[in-house]
């Protein structure tokens, strides 16, 4: 039996105090009203040397990446061409109604250069106090725009790191249950490692949940389409893409599906474990064998559940775009990442001597797992990336841009992280033995996902005001600490070595 | 120095290794082992150093993704950049991911080809080499193990009775 270390209990609550101050710091720093962004916008403006300089520069750039302006009057042009609204506050979405027809299309986007021009000049007239009323509308509306984008950043912070968390116990699920179907021989002794790691899908789920309730109730507005606003043809806020979809993006739908892929996962976790803690018990295998079909069962279950979490929790922040492949690059980042934990989780078990049959060739099969899901991310990754680059249709390469424009460092941070660090480091099977080198790896690895969901959820909601500060970094150090402390209390709760496992003799003579 | 060697024969492989655990034991130098099929931890037993062709197979990738760079490098972007389609071929990076298939598909081409290229050569084999097999009966169910005779020929041939062989021959090698 583990007991859970004092000092490891201490250093969770710990970082769940910090975390809860980073985040409890965030959400009071943030602008309560137009009038502090107005004083935000001013200071930044002192500091940049003009601020039409800077948001002129920020205009431009959008305007090469599409081309000629005059030419698109497709939606999404349009909304590259008024880039400071392009993100998820609905601003923006006043454009769409009007582009519908060419005539006025064309107007509305000569209307934006005249805005433009007139922003711009802003930055060089200031000091005369030229201010005409487009200038005054626009600036209005770009405060709004920036008032919701740092509204949403402690949202987006803690969003983002409690679906990483929740996810990384989901891949550990996930792998734990092919390793079941698998009937795979080396892996049966680290079974209650996972199942250690897995409780914290409870916790990390209905937290999850809460926070998508919270958006359903308008509490925080990271899911532009739940504004009501957008789906009546008479305001002028009214966006057709997003009343299309609306049987499917709704908020009751969207919720009762979410809280049915949460109990399904949940279920599975719950009788899976039960049953491995019974066969230890039984006199035969009736146990093994109702474990076996339960996670057939479920795999099934998941790859269709967790594609459609992958739409309705991470890509309908983009309501606009939409791409085939993504359920797949969401699954490839957060099973690697499940499996990571869980050679990090051994590795540290393992160093307490509390596993006994654990020898360096399970360390080995974990870190190649590291290593070629790693690779299969990056796949995925590119596979979506070099599609929509490569024919660059405006409407799908949007969702490119503002991250190459905006996110750059960890746009291609990540893949280096993600891919090129582990795929050099985890190629060579002596290093592959190596508690450091594995451990190095998987935390560059998971720092590498984290940013990856980052990705994912940030430009949609807080846009070009994006930083890794107090929020996020407390977001983390929170979830962490909770993560820690609830799957280390679920190691304690049972025997680290599964007893009657048909397999487990082979597993703890494995050799490779 | 007589060219001797000793040819002991077994008809399975787990008393094959013990007799090669033996054989090293005893510090009697094995020349070759012939076996129908991969004897898992042989190697090991023999004492025969790991392999490097990994390491070669690194580079020669290493290779291939250079070549790949350099020929695509100069076609597409030094020696005539068009404009094809609208993509930027102003350099190397802003085009790179239309490259990206072709820089893999190379460097796994290089690393697969060269490796099993030096895998021939280093184990000398191509189509028309004479077969180097001691006994016929060692590609089907027999495992033969050379050692070469040095001091008492008699003495040895007893010891490598008791390991277990089904036959032992001494032959004189040219």
């Amino acid at each position: 039996m583990y007991t859970f270390s004092s000092k490891l209990k201490t250093f969770s609550i710990i970082l769940m105090v910090v975390g809860i101050l980073g985040v409890g710091y965030s959400f009071l720093s943030a602008p309560k009203n137009t009038a502090e962004v107005e004083e935000i916008l001013k200071k930044e403006a002192e500091e940049h040397g003009g601020h039409g300089a800077h948001h002129e520069e920020a205009t431009h750039g959008k305007q090469e990446a599409h081309g000629t302006a005059t030419e698109a009057h497709e939606t999404v042009a349009t909304k590259e061409a008024k880039p400071e609204a392009s993100m998820a506050d609905s601003v923006h979405v006043d454009t769409i109604s009007v582009s519908k027809d060419t005539a006025h299309a064309v107007a509305a986007t000569e209307e934006h250069h005249a805005d433009h021009a007139a922003v711009a000049a802003h930055g060089h007239d200031k000091a005369e106090g030229g201010h005409d009323d487009a200038h005054a509308a626009e600036h209005a509306k770009h405060v709004e725009h920036v008032f919701h984008q740092l509204k949403n950043k402690p949202w987006a912070a803690v969003y983002v790191a409690a679906l990483f968390f929740m996810l990384i116990s989901l891949g550990a699920l996930a792998f734990y249950a092919i390793q079941q179907v698998a009937q795979a021989g080396w892996s049966p002794v680290l079974f209650r490692v996972m199942q250690g790691i897995t409780a914290y899908l409870p916790w990390g789920s209905v937290i999850v949940f809460i926070l998508l309730a919270l958006g359903a109730f308008h509490v925080h507005h990271l899911f532009v389409w739940m504004d009501a606003d957008l789906l009546d043809p008479a305001n002028p806020k009214y966006d057709k893409l997003i009343a299309n979809k609306s049987g499917y993006l709704n908020e009751y739908f969207w919720l009762i599906r979410a809280a049915v892929f949460i109990i399904g996962w949940n279920l599975y976790r719950y009788f899976s474990r039960k049953n491995c803690l019974a066969q230890d018990q039984a006199s035969d295998n009736a146990f093994y064998k109702k474990n076996f079909k339960i996670s057939a069962g479920f795999l099934v279950f998941f790859i269709v559940t967790e594609s459609i979490m992958s739409w309705d929790w991470i890509m309908s922040v983009d309501p606009h775009w939409f791409s085939t492949l993504f359920g797949w690059y969401v699954f490839a980042s957060f099973f690697v990442s499940g499996i990571t934990v869980i050679a990090m989780v051994t590795l540290y078990l393992k160093s307490r001597g509390y596993l006994e049959y654990v020898n360096t060739s399970h360390i080995h099969d974990l870190a190649k797992f590291m290593f070629g899901i790693s690779v299969f991310w990056t796949y995925l990754w590119f596979s979506q990336f070099m599609l929509i680059w490569y024919a660059n249709i405006p409407e799908e390469v949007t969702y490119f841009i503002t991250r190459i424009e905006q996110y750059n460092l960890p746009f291609f941070g990540m893949v280096a992280m993600n891919f090129l660090f582990p795929v050099l480091i985890l190629i060579n099977t002596d290093f592959k033995r190596l508690t450091w080198i594995v451990v190095m790896a998987g935390v560059v690895i998971l720092a590498g996902h984290y940013i990856d969901f980052y990705n994912m959820i940030m430009p949609a909601t807080v846009g070009d005001r994006w930083f890794i500060g107090a929020g996020e970094i407390g977001a983390i150090l929170f979830f962490l600490g909770l993560f820690i402390f609830v799957i280390f209390t679920a190691l304690s709760k049972s025997p680290l070595l599964a007893k009657r496992n048909p397999f487990i003799e082979e597993s703890k003579h494995f050799h490779y | 120095m007589s060219n001797k060697v000793i040819y002991a024969i077994y008809n399975d492989d787990d008393v094959l290794m013990d007799a090669v655990k033996k054989t090293r034991a005893a510090h009697h130098h094995i020349e070759e082992v012939f076996t129908p099929f991969p004897v898992h931890g042989l190697d090991k037993a023999m004492g025969i150093s790991p392999t490097r062709l990994a390491i070669c197979a690194f580079l020669y990738g290493l290779v291939g993704l250079s070549v790949a760079t350099t020929m695509m490098n100069y076609i597409m972007i030094s020696d005539w950049p068009q404009d094809i389609g609208g993509k930027p071929s102003f350099s190397y990076i802003e085009n790179m991911p239309a490259f990206v298939p072709v820089m893999f598909e190379m460097t796994v081409f290089f690393a697969a080809h060269l490796m099993v290229i030096t895998f021939y050569m280093r184990s000398r084999l191509w189509p028309f080499k004479k077969a180097e097999n001691p006994d016929v009966r060692t590609t089907d169910d027999h495992f033969l193990m050379e050692v070469a005779v040095h001091g008492d020929e008699n003495e040895l041939v007893t010891f490598f009775q008791n390991t277990g062989a089904v036959e032992v021959k001494v032959i004189e090698k040219h």
